[in-house]
């Protein structure tokens, strides 16, 4: 037993650094999850002089994407949105966080646009009471007006296939 | 053939305008702290226990990014409209987490983080006790015999006890 120790101190210890590699450290647990959407009112990108609010949502799923023309890895899961938007399976909105208005337009008209409406976050400040940090961020909102899921750093297939998607079914899109 | 230098290319024209753009860009903080400095001491106090998301190992303070800047403007125009600083950390705390204090509160959930380095430090000068006492227990119970401490004496001193034994 006793000449097993540094063996075993050795394997608990590569378990632990295993277990810290796969970690990443940018990904804080959001504390908005399981609490109500913090209330905004925006203009809508595409008719700034009509204005949206999650109130106006309830009793629907629905994913909130915060989205900007300058994020880059916005670029990556981009198709991914628009691709869910054609099944039609849950209501996309977009936040268009910290943004310029024609350059967002511009944006969707080069790539897609898988919104019902982008809302336009101009100064940041609905962003900071999302908690973003982290531009792409997607968040699950139920039918209460709940969040329940937060997705920090861009969508993959394997997060919408294992994560979000399932999540959606569940809460009854 | 020697070519002029030509002082007033549109390159030169460039310089000062840069620089202007730069001081620009500098006076912008440094208008809102010569305003009040006051204010400004207390935004950076209460910005300096808060830890910025996007650089993660810098205080709001410190970071240039874009989003600890509009958080300090955040913690500004709160100072302004009369919240605490315990409110103000509420905010933060209520939208990224205890991750943005940079002194963590003691409850369930970081208890190991307060206690885990003394608990580690406890069990390691219990195993240096112990280790110290079973030691001496042991030479107490079985001293050494005559002809380990020749050997002991021939190993210190090869040079004088002729041939080793080995």
């Amino acid at each position: 037993m006793k000449r097993f120790l540094p063996v075993i101190v050795f394997a608990v210890l590569v378990g632990f650094l295993a277990i810290g590699l796969k970690l990443d450290p940018r990904e804080v647990p959001s504390p908005l999850v399981n609490k109500a959407a913090p209330a905004f009112k925006l203009p809508l990108l595409a008719q700034p002089e009509a204005t949206l609010t999650p109130a106006d949502l309830r009793g629907k799923v629905w994913l909130l994407n915060v989205w900007a023309s300058w994020c880059v890895s916005c670029r990556v899961e981009h198709p991914l949105l628009v691709e869910l938007a054609k099944t039609g399976t849950v209501p996309i909105y977009g936040l268009n966080y910290k943004d310029k208005r024609p350059e967002a337009m511009q944006w969707l008209r080069e790539r897609g646009d898988p919104y019902l409406q982008s809302l336009s976050d101009t100064d940041g400040r609905v962003g900071i009471d999302y908690g973003v940090y982290g531009v792409p961020e997607t968040f699950v909102i139920d039918r209460e007006g709940v969040i329940r899921y937060k997705q920090i750093g861009p969508l993959t297939p394997e997060s919408l296939r294992d994560t979000i998607l399932p999540l959606v079914r569940k809460l009854g899109a | 053939m020697r070519r002029r230098v030509r002082f007033f290319s549109p390159g030169w024209v460039l310089v000062p305008l840069l620089l202007l753009g730069s001081a620009m860009a500098t006076a912008k903080e440094a208008a809102d702290a010569a305003a009040n400095p006051a204010l400004e001491a207390r935004v950076m106090a209460v910005s300096e226990e808060l830890r910025c998301l996007v650089c993660q190992n810098q205080t709001i303070a410190d970071s240039h990014a874009d989003l600890a800047v509009d958080l300090r403007n955040q913690i500004r125009s709160k100072l302004q409209a009369g919240e605490s600083e315990r409110q103000i950390k509420d905010f933060m705390v209520e939208r990224y987490g205890d991750f943005v204090l940079y002194r963590p509160p003691l409850k369930a959930t970081t208890v190991l983080l307060w206690v885990g380095p003394f608990a580690l430090l406890a069990l390691a000068a219990f195993t240096l006790w112990r280790t110290i006492r079973q030691r001496a227990q042991r030479l107490a119970s079985a001293p050494p015999s005559d002809a380990d401490l020749a050997r002991a004496r021939r190993l210190l001193k090869p040079d004088l006890a002729g041939p080793s034994d080995r």
